[in-house]
């Protein structure tokens, strides 16, 4: 089963590299990952969404705390939470398709944010199934490139207020 | 009190951060990277360098001491491939979970990443393989980052720390202020187990009927063997230990059923098999433990007390998981037990067990076998030397014959299985241990891996009693090859490539000793024990074809254990 797991990271040279090192030592899959500054400047969040099965989760968990620059690692899976993903899409079109390929666009809430005599760039953004589903649709229209960032999770607000005292962070 | 401020070179704060920590002894070997603080150990009298011969020695070195002393050991080399010969010292350390701190130097910041002379991504390379590293960027976080690794190396589950020193750090200056403590907020180790979970842990010991306790390093670790003998002899508990738990409780006592696993007695095992407890002290279930995992004390509820949270569920399931200080957790657990379990059919069926199969080696052949060499040391000893062993069938032996009688006694590389360890290892153990003997036994190949560091022994006049045990063969590997790999004898037959160990050992000055008889080994002993005045090395020319038994073929069942030869017909 796919975990979204979010951890909170010193803002620290290497950092990133450790929990990737981790993974691929200790033979975890990783399907996504994505890290970015946080509202502590020192502090960066990183999302991974990984598979496994309940042993290989609790492992993976308790692995990524085990890092020393490891601050917090909740695992999302389970609990109210908002993923999403953004991905910019490059496709062919020609006369006849840019209408068919504009209301596609427009079914998923996305952006021409590029446009030439032969391709078109849309940006979609949403949970990781739109964005699969809209790859899905535009498949049949030519995908030239195409890039996605990775699911960003975090919880829902009241959960957040609840588990508060987590987010304490003294040095 | 806050320490009043000097400004001081990155080289001087280095000592200086040393001397805070009550560091005695470094390891190490010099260059061009790590220049600037050799030239300041130059006039430091109150620390002890070390100079090795090879940086992998240096390692070994600093994990025999952490591992005979308990503190943390040290170890400094220079950049590039100073660098990386630490390595399998490193990761050997890390499988072990021995407190190392390895400083090494590194090429001056502004070359970091351009293929500089004698430049190698040592934290990179070390990532896996360590507790925590650093690269020190900035003079002002050199002594604050040689503070946290000490911390971060000896507390918890212990481990190595690599810190990477490029060489314009070592030569900036700043005012000097060492913290007086440190704050990491992603690394705050438990030490105190969950209440509920220890009184339960009590309760379930009280009511079992065949239970059983597993003792691992960790205990050792812990300083926690006097907790365990306290919980273990007014219980009346049965006691197996882990190759890294030898010597955690007395094996002369009664209730020591010795090792369990691969190589571990036949009573031990049919005791994992069978009891209905097992309680897991400071142990990893490691695969030469448990053997086929789903068959590990199948009919057991299972506690484990362990202080890294990994540990629980990693390879077995656990019932009542416990993280915390072992140490702390056993005279919980023994304060907490009300009601001794009443268990004597239990024992009886032990003892059973060991009168069955006892431990057996050919004895009345004449000729000189591994397990009587250990026999009579242990004997001669009284089971209170520092046994330093390398790896294959002699540790084995070791780890049946030597009866330990205290903890940091037996120094093994366990996880890693490093060849090559004995020798540099036991170098270390001696620089911290002196009220002991310390005994390095290495098998005629692993001697040959770190060869080189019986220089530095002669060097500092360091008296380890340096044992060969010459089978003239890489015999573990001989044994599986026998066994399940259609005797093909592919490189292990070290006879004809040998050197001439006791000229070796005379070429340096090192009074040296060979023989191949029985009758030899108690005055050999007796000789070797007696010097004093630096290292000695006897030669013990075994038989060829033994074999360590009883065995559990990697990856069986515990109880699918070899006791003996499968074919008579290949006794020698």
């Amino acid at each position: 089963m796919k975990h979204t797991i979010t951890v909170l990271v010193e803002n620290k040279f290497g950092a990133f590299d450790r929990v990737a090192t981790m993974f691929s030592g200790k033979g975890f899959n990783i399907h996504s990952i994505s890290i970015g500054e946080t509202e502590i400047s020192e502090v960066s969040r990183m999302t991974i969404v990984t598979e496994g099965d309940d042993k290989i989760i609790d492992q993976v968990v308790k692995q990524l705390n085990r890092l020393i620059d490891t601050i917090k690692v909740i695992d999302l899976t389970g609990s109210y939470h908002i993923e999403r993903e953004l991905m910019l899409i490059t496709v062919a079109y020609q006369k006849g398709s840019m209408e068919e390929i504009k209301n596609i666009c427009d079914i998923f809430r996305g952006k021409i944010v590029d446009i030439n005599n032969k391709t078109m760039m849309i940006e979609i953004t949403g949970p990781p199934a739109k964005v699969d589903a809209a790859v899905n649709v535009l498949a049949p229209f030519g995908i030239k490139e195409m890039a996605r960032s990775g699911t960003v999770a975090l919880r829902r607000g009241e959960q957040v207020k609840a588990s508060k005292k987590e987010y304490v962070l003294t040095n | 009190m806050s320490t009043p401020k000097t400004r001081m070179s990155g080289a001087d704060i280095f000592f200086e951060c040393l001397k805070r920590e009550g560091v005695e002894v470094i390891f190490g070997y010099p260059g061009g990277a790590v220049l600037k603080i050799y030239e300041k150990l130059y006039d430091i009298d109150w620390l002890n360098h070390v100079h090795v011969r090879h940086e992998q020695g240096a390692t070994h070195a600093a994990e025999g001491y952490a591992k005979a002393t308990g503190k943390v050991g040290c170890v400094l080399v220079t950049s590039g491939p100073g660098a990386t010969n630490t390595v399998t010292g490193i990761a050997d350390a890390y499988m072990d979970s021995v407190p190392i701190v390895v400083f090494t130097g590194q090429v001056p910041s502004h070359l970091i990443g351009n293929d500089a002379f004698q430049e190698a991504d040592i934290v990179g390379i070390t990532r896996p393989i360590t507790k925590h590293n650093f690269l020190v960027r900035d003079i002002n976080e050199l002594a604050p980052t040689i503070k946290k690794a000490f911390y971060i190396a000896s507390t918890g589950r212990p481990g190595p720390v690599v810190v990477d020193l490029p060489k314009d750090v070592i030569l900036a200056e700043t005012e000097f202020e060492y913290p007086e403590d440190v704050e990491i907020r992603g690394y705050k180790p438990k030490y105190k187990g969950h209440f509920n979970q220890i009184k339960k842990a009590a309760d379930v010991i009280s009511k079992a009927k065949r239970p059983l306790l597993y003792v691992g390093g960790g205990v050792i670790m812990s300083g926690g063997s006097k907790e365990l003998t306290l919980l273990a002899l007014e219980n009346n508990l049965p006691v197996t230990m882990t190759l890294q738990g030898l010597g955690a409780f007395p094996g002369t006592d009664s209730h020591s059923l010795g090792m369990l696993g691969m190589h571990g007695t036949y009573w031990a095992n049919q005791a994992v098999n069978n009891c209905d407890v097992i309680v897991s002290l400071g142990a990893r279930f490691d695969d030469r433990v448990t053997g086929k995992i789903d068959t590990f004390a199948q009919k057991a509820y299972k506690i484990h007390v362990d202080i890294d949270p990994t540990a629980i569920d990693k390879n077995v399931v656990v019932d009542l998981p416990i993280v915390g200080d072992v140490k702390n957790v056993m005279a919980e657990i023994a304060a907490e037990i009300t009601k001794k379990p009443k268990i004597d059919e239990w024992w009886n069926q032990i003892n059973k067990w060991k009168e069955e199969c006892p431990l057996y080696y050919e004895k009345d052949d004449g000729k000189l076998r591994t397990e009587y060499v250990f026999e009579r040391l242990s004997e001669k000893t009284n089971g209170n030397a520092v046994i330093v062993t390398d790896v294959g069938q002699h540790q084995m032996w070791a780890a049946q014959y030597y009866k330990y009688t205290n903890p940091r006694s037996n120094l093994t590389s366990g996880g890693l299985g490093t060849m090559g360890f004995s020798l540099p290892a036991s170098i270390g153990a001696w620089f911290g241990v002196k009220d002991r003997p310390v005994i390095s036994i290495s098998g005629d190949g692993g001697f040959q891996m770190n060869i080189q560091e019986l220089i530095t022994a002669k060097a500092y006049n360091v008296s380890v009693k340096f044992i060969i045990i010459n089978n003239s063969f890489l015999g573990m590997v001989r044994q599986w090859q026998e066994l399940f790999h259609q005797e093909k004898y592919s490189f292990t037959d070290l006879s004809i490539s040998n050197p001439d160990f006791v000229k070796i050992g005379e070429a340096l000055g090192i009074p040296s000793y060979s023989t191949d008889k029985p009758e030899d080994v108690d005055g050999l002993i007796d000789l070797v024990l007696a010097k004093t005045d630096g290292p000695s090395l006897v030669e013990f020319k075994v038989v060829k074809e033994d074999m360590v038994f009883p065995m559990v073929p990697s990856g069986a069942s515990i109880s699918d254990m070899m006791v003996k030869r499968l074919n008579p017909s290949r006794m020698t």
